[in-house]
């Protein structure tokens, strides 16, 4: 199976459900919609033995609506060949389905999406943060949350606090200014 | 015969006598004895290794003997990034190493944040607590945590433990002496 037969497998099998087919260099890039995802992941396991699921990526597209999206890596080890499924999710609870029965190795995946993006996984069987601690009240990679922090507290448990921001390189402005004025710091978003 | 100068300690005379302040002889024997608690959290952690390795040999200085139970330790050598998530169980480690005890921080992020400065590190272990040693470096070279190991050694020799624990026995016996 080379990368393009799998394109036209996909497209004759749910050729309604594919909002849009982008492809760079010789990837393949596929937008769904979440509702059709665990049809499509569970036929690209079965049907085009795509047999390894590499990563699960989410981006928060802060403003826009659905806010977040995620993106499935796959690949078939037999063939070599990658395969990417995107699709839009917005913020509310159980937008999409969990994959994690059919690829297990989605349980953490999805978990750090959790963790770090807020995107909850409907059917997961453990859905906890995995890097944060249980009860950390934030969802640090959000757009809006500041790169600095914010502080927090859970008794014998752990805290945080907010980073004094000035003198690191953080953002680059592009000018014949020196060093030190060209990295003005970071900022927070303006919400 | 050549004149021998006196001196406090003569091998010729071993098992005899020798005379030296209190002090002095614990902090001798506490300076050169050294249990680290190797608190490895990030790359700092390979350098601390290479240190107590053969090539740097931190038993030179009488501190090669790790300890993986704080109640066994002396020195706790926070060596790498400490996050939130990580900084009360460094705390609670630290607590219970007995005393006499001391810290250093290894490396710019034990000692600062280093470079990550972000919603998931500790900026600076001396947040939470006292430091007595800061190495700088990212991370430092092994002999530059021995150059912090010799410091705290200085650091340790200019202790006045007798007479910071018991300084009205201290000043009775000064009355003594004086009188």
């Amino acid at each position: 199976m080379t990368s393009q037969e799998a394109r036209e497998s996909l497209s004759n099998s749910f050729g309604g459900k594919i909002q849009r087919e982008t492809e760079f260099r010789g990837e393949t890039s596929f937008t769904i919609a979440a509702s059709d995802l665990h049809e499509i992941a569970k036929f690209c396991r079965d049907e085009l033995s795509f047999d390894y699921l590499l990563d699960i990526t989410s981006i928060d597209n802060f403003g826009e609506d659905p806010r977040f999206e995620i993106v499935y890596h796959l690949y078939s080890m037999p063939h070599g060949v990658h395969l990417r499924l995107k699709l839009r999710v917005p913020e509310e609870l159980g937008a999409v389905d969990t994959i994690s029965d059919i690829w297990p190795t989605a349980n953490w995946h999805e978990r750090e999406a959790y963790d770090m993006m807020g995107i909850k996984f409907n059917g997961h069987l453990d859905l906890r943060r995995i890097l944060m601690w249980d009860g950390y009240p934030y969802f640090p990679l959000r757009k809006d949350f500041p790169l600095e922090g914010l502080p927090s507290e859970m008794p014998d448990v752990a805290f945080t606090k907010v980073t004094p921001m000035e003198g690191g390189p953080f953002v680059t402005v592009p000018s014949s200014a020196g060093s030190k004025d060209r990295e003005p710091r970071a900022h927070p978003p303006e919400l | 015969m050549s004149e021998k100068r006196a001196t406090a300690y003569d091998s010729k005379i071993e098992g005899n006598m020798i005379f030296t302040r209190f002090d002095a002889a614990l902090n001798w024997v506490r300076k050169n004895s050294l249990w680290p608690m190797p608190m490895g959290l990030a790359c700092c952690a390979i350098e601390l290794m290479a240190t107590a390795a053969s090539r740097f040999d931190i038993a030179r200085f009488g501190a090669e003997v790790m300890r993986f139970s704080p109640r066994q330790c002396d020195v706790m050598i926070v060596a790498g990034t400490v996050t939130y998530k990580m900084a009360l169980a460094v705390k609670r480690i630290y607590e219970q190493m007995p005393e006499p005890k001391w810290v250093i921080a290894m490396g710019a992020c034990a000692s600062t944040g280093g470079m990550y400065r972000s919603y998931a590190t500790l900026q600076g272990i001396d947040q939470l607590i006292p430091v007595d040693v800061y190495i700088s470096g990212c991370p430092p070279r092994p002999e530059a945590l021995l150059a912090g190991l010799m410091k705290l050694q200085e650091k340790i020799s200019r202790h006045q433990s007798f007479r910071d624990q018991k300084p009205k026995l201290t000043e009775k016996l000064e009355e003594m002496l004086a009188s």
